[in-house]
């Protein structure tokens, strides 16, 4: 299908170059007028190994409806130069009707390109940005790619405007209006035009999740920088300190996650944010959290494992530590955001439910969601925040006193004629060491109790559509899940789509009703082994045929191959 | 008069807890919870406001015996704990308790990043050379010949110096005491709480089950020959000659304690979605 | 709440003040001790400090009554003992699991022989005579304990050589 001009609804756009090209600089402006000009749009990055001057891509995706995942091919790959550019092929899919930009001056477009049969086209970038004092051709390529999408000229004004320093800001528009009028002679991708919109964010997965914590009433956080979890971990040191909070770089992961239990322990929520690696060193302690009934929240942004795996690029195969990582009997919360900007409904929540349980909580974000910059809504958050239950004064007190709901009053600090000890040592209800049978056995219960009857309400999955057949996901699954089950309505089947946000405590019922009348479900997820789909089988009884989508990262799943599986899945039920 | 009433300070014993130590009789580490209780007493101190953080190990049992706050944690964390905690809740009088293993081995990295930091704290290491709740095996101060079943005619390795250590990663404030003098013992940990920044009190404390031989550093340890120093060249040259019986403050310095970024006034966290909104800059 | 502690003033008073101290310093460890082997399962050992904690506790009952202070003393400003701890006090280190009555009278009287040598130090010294005249009755009080505690130890058996065997290894707690 060949699209007319202004009749796309969404396109995706590459933009390629060696270090010092400033590929990044001209991919987030690019993303800034599209917001500006009312667009939904969406940026990862792919680079090289080196940390300076290697190879790298900005790829964006704008759209006229809200969407945080990847189409299915690249519709414009543009390159200020082709030196290793080949080496994203994979995650650079082109088709025949994408069309691929190049400067005559920087040779052929590499073969594994060229051979996908997408239209070739050629704008000296260099030779126009010479014609500009202190022109870039990042910026004339930045213009090129404007033009092609239809922005309009006046959005790529403002947001130069507003993001590039006043030195190189008139040299920029000059460029950037060079490269525009470039596109005039090339083939149009235009959108349908968008209105701006109020309310909207231009926000990483990763800020979203400090924003969520610190709104929810985090005032500590100890981290040691790890990819991809280091944006959250910069973000946060300003913005805690506005608030009122501390924050400490620690000298380990062993480090933060005690750090954060003792400021906990001290009355003051507290989270730490990691990625794979940072997370194993990181359960013992968890455990410790659990057996102390210590309020935690670590967020995971999975990356591809095991051991240092690739840090710059997203996996889901960090569920089964999440879950099952911890010796002993260790009930804990688990949870997932399900888009960009759930990273901060998530987060939120996870503080909330570790507060008010007395209970680690783990929040598994990925590296796409976590580096991803996109426009999203802003999320709505709840504006109180959860006391937790505080003991005061008495003669008898009880840190761990077996209660009905299995939360027992915790003592802060400073608080007279409640002193105890927070142990990881088993122990009885006034919180002594206790090697007893029936204390241990008291206090397992209890600390399974919680959990057990915690009710998440309906925010423990999203749930969509109707049906007989479903899409099963989480994370960052669930925006290619949810385009494939539109194409597939668009197309007069019906499906649903169920994407878990709690994963622990398991909500075996609820998952049942919501998978009332369903007879197949397709399980998605982006790990090898499908840690989700045994999951479901193990925690929550599945009762419909079951079939898996799953493969490892680093590339992301594309609605098409979701909706392919689909397909088989239908014609072998017909 | 509305002025309230000054409640007299507390005795050691009401530092104690009801909770009776599981050490054997004869440890040095029940002389430390003496020295402890002593200390907290003479600083007129309320056990409510102290936090008594621990690790793993005989001398991490320590918390529960006193009638303070208490965080007894996984093997080797005690120092981040205790940062976390004392950097959340400055008001707070954190004291930190560890042994050569769990504070010298598996807690290495965090002693030597805690010294470094310099955070306001009392870390009070129980030295016995030897791993006690796991039935004695070389600790990293265990002397390179000691045999034990898990090393057979000893380790061969020459022992950690734990005050050169902190002395050279930036603690403020080192002092040698010997379970012995539970008096002199209470001084030095009084001192070590005074003073501003990491101060860090290495306590000989002989165990009596594993290293029975150490009842004879009774007769070793002695008052060092001279005064601290806020010198850390002299120090380190102190630190580097002495026999490890010298009992005293040994190093005071005056570097400024870790101070976290305070904001006057406290903004709504809502404030902070301004930087992510789709507005103009000045707009 | 406040506690009035009476405030000794005058070198009688302060000796008064530090011989109360002493004597509870000793029926605080012997009361410990008794707690450390009660945890060790030593009753007869246990039993035989809280009988000396009593004992001791007796006499700093009498300090006090012959003062006239109705609660503890504050103790004189600067105060600290020439030894480690108070010459009456046993030290921590001097305990064993599998200790037998005869090693904690042992103890006692170590403890007992400190206490005479401290108050005839005093006696013979320069000190205003009130004191001198106490510490002089006080080394004779604790000369008596020297005997009566030598009288008893006859009475208790004396341990064999092995006493401290124990057939079985330590335990492993954590």
């Amino acid at each position: 299908m060949h699209d007319t001009a202004a009749s796309r609804d969404s396109v995706s756009l590459a933009l390629a170059g060696s270090g010092g090209a400033g590929v990044m600089t001209a991919g987030n402006l690019l993303l800034e007028a599209a917001a500006l000009a009312g667009y939904c749009a969406i940026m990862t990055r792919t680079s090289g190994p080196q940390i300076r001057g290697g190879e790298a891509a900005a790829m964006l995706r704008i759209a006229t409806f809200p969407t945080d995942g990847q189409d299915d091919r690249v519709d414009v790959l543009a390159a200020i130069d082709w030196q290793n550019v080949q080496r994203f092929a994979a995650e650079l899919p082109l088709a025949a009707g994408s069309v691929i930009l190049g400067d005559p001056e920087q040779g052929q477009v590499p073969e594994v390109f060229a051979r996908s049969g997408a239209q070739q086209a050629q704008v000296p970038l260099r030779k126009l940005a010479k014609g500009i004092a202190d022109g870039w051709p990042n910026m004339v390529a930045l213009g090129v790619l404007a033009g092609l999408v239809g922005l309009p000229a006046e959005a790529l004004e403002r947001a130069l405007r507003r993001s590039m320093k006043k030195k190189g800001l008139e040299a920029g528009l000059a460029a950037a209006k060079l490269g525009m009028a470039q596109a005039a002679g090339l083939p149009s991708y235009a959108l349908r035009p968008a209105q701006p919109r109020a309310g909207q964010w231009l926000v990483t997965g990763n800020e979203a999740a400090g924003y969520g914590a610190l709104h929810a009433g985090v005032r500590f956080v100890a981290a040691y920088p790890i990819t991809p979890a280091t944006e959250l971990l910069e973000w946060l040191p300003p913005a805690i300190v506005k608030v009122g909070g501390a924050m400490v770089q620690a000298e380990d992961e062993l480090a933060s996650i005690n750090m954060i239990l003792g400021a906990s322990y001290g009355g003051v929520p507290s989270l730490t944010a990691t990625s794979g690696p940072g997370l194993a060193l990181m359960t013992e302690s968890i455990g410790l959290g659990v057996a102390a009934e210590i309020p935690i929240v670590v967020v995971d942004v999975m990356r591809t494992g095991p051991s240092t795996g690739i840090a710059t690029k997203a996996e889901q195969a960090d569920l089964n530590i999440a879950l099952y990582g911890m010796h002993g009997d260790a009930p804990h919360v688990v949870l997932a955001p399900n888009s960009l900007a759930d990273c901060a409904n998530a987060t939120a929540w996870a503080v909330q439910i570790a507060e008010s349980l007395q209970v680690p909580a783990i929040v598994l974000s990925d590296q796409y969601f976590g580096q991803a910059r996109g426009v999203v809504e802003a999320p709505v958050l709840p504006q109180t925040i959860f006391p937790r239950n505080r003991a005061t004064g008495s003669d008898t007190y009880k840190r761990y006193a077996i209660t009905e709901s299995g939360v027992s009053p915790m003592a802060i600090p400073g608080t007279r004629g409640t002193t105890y000890t927070a142990d990881g040592l088993e122990h009885n209800e006034r919180g002594l060491p206790s090697s007893q049978a029936a204390d241990h056995l008291a206090q397992v219960e209890k600390r399974a109790r919680k959990l057990a009857q915690f009710d998440p309400g309906e925010d423990w999955a999203t749930v969509e559509g109707e049906g007989d057949t479903a899409i099963l996901t989480f994370g960052s699954c669930t925006g290619p899940a949810r385009e494939a089950l539109a194409r597939a309505r668009a197309d007069g089947a019906q499906a649903r789509l169920v994407s878990v946000r709690l994963l622990s405590p398991a909500q075996p019922e609820r998952l049942k009703r919501a998978l009332q009348g369903v007879k197949r479900v397709l399980v998605v997820e982006q790990n090898h082994g499908g840690q989700f789909l045994r999951y479901l089988r193990a925690d929550c009884e599945l009762q419909c045929e079951t079939h898996s989508l799953r493969r490892p990262g680093p590339l992301p799943f594309r609605p098409a191959e979701i909706l392919a599986a689909l397909g088989r899945l239908r014609r072998r039920a017909a | 008069m509305n002025a309230p009433l000054q409640a007299a300070p507390l005795t050691a014993k009401e530092f104690k807890s009801d909770y009776k130590p599981v050490w054997c009789p004869g440890c040095g580490d029940y002389s430390v919870l003496a020295a402890v209780t002593k200390a907290l007493a003479n600083l007129a101190l309320r056990p409510e406001n102290v936090a008594v953080v621990s690790g793993i190990g005989c001398s991490s049992r320590i918390p529960a015996y006193t009638s303070c706050y208490g965080f007894h944690g996984v093997h080797g964390r005690s120092l981040p704990a205790a940062t976390g905690l004392k950097v959340a809740r400055p008001d707070l009088t954190v004291l930190v308790a560890s042994g050569d293993g769990d504070g010298y081995s598996i807690g290495g990295n965090h002693f030597l990043h805690a010294c470094r930091r310099n955070i306001d704290l009392t870390y009070i290491v129980m030295d016995n050379h030897v791993y006690g709740m796991t039935k004695g095996q070389p600790s990293p101060t265990t002397e390179p010949d000691w045999s034990s079943k898990l090393a057979p005619g000893g380790t061969g390795l020459r022992e950690f110096h734990p005050l050169v250590i902190a002395l050279a990663s930036g603690a403020n404030f080192i002092a040698r005491a010997f379970s012995g003098d539970p008096n002199g013992t209470a001084a030095l940990i009084e001192q070590a709480v005074r003073h501003p920044g990491f101060s860090f009190v290495e306590v000989l404390s002989p165990c009596v089950t594993f290293r029975p031989e150490q009842r004879a550093w009774k007769e070793r340890a002695r008052p060092a020959p001279v005064g601290p120093t806020d010198d850390p060249a002299r120090a380190a040259r102190r630190l580097m000659t002495d026999d490890g019986f010298n009992i005293g403050v040994l190093y005071q310095g005056k570097r400024a304690p870790y101070g976290v970024p305070v904001a006057a006034k406290h903004a709504a966290p809502e404030s902070l979605a301004a930087g992510f909104a789709l507005k103009e800059v000045g707009a | 709440m406040t506690r009035k502690r009476p405030q000794p003033k005058g070198a009688y008073a302060d000796f008064m003040a530090r011989a109360y101290a002493m004597e509870l310093e000793a029926v605080e460890r012997y009361a410990q001790f008794a707690e450390q082997l009660d945890s060790h399962n030593n009753r007869d050992v246990a039993e035989m400090f809280r009988k000396l904690s009593k004992v001791e506790a007796l006499h700093a009952k009498r300090i006090l009554e012959e003062m006239g202070w109705p609660s503890v003393p504050a103790l004189p400003v600067a105060f600290a003992w020439e030894t480690p701890e108070a010459p009456e006090t046993a030290p921590f280190e001097s305990l064993h699991y599998l200790m037998q009555p005869w090693h904690a009278l042992e103890i006692a009287l170590q403890c007992e022989v400190q206490a005479q040598r401290y108050f005839e130090e005093i006696a013979a010294g320069k000190a205003p005579k009130q004191v001198r005249e106490a510490a002089a009755e006080m080394a004779e009080e604790e000369r008596e304990h020297v005997k009566l505690i030598r009288d008893w130890m006859k009475k208790v058996p004396k341990p064999p050589a092995d006493w401290d065997r124990d057939p079985d290894p330590p335990r492993m707690s954590e």
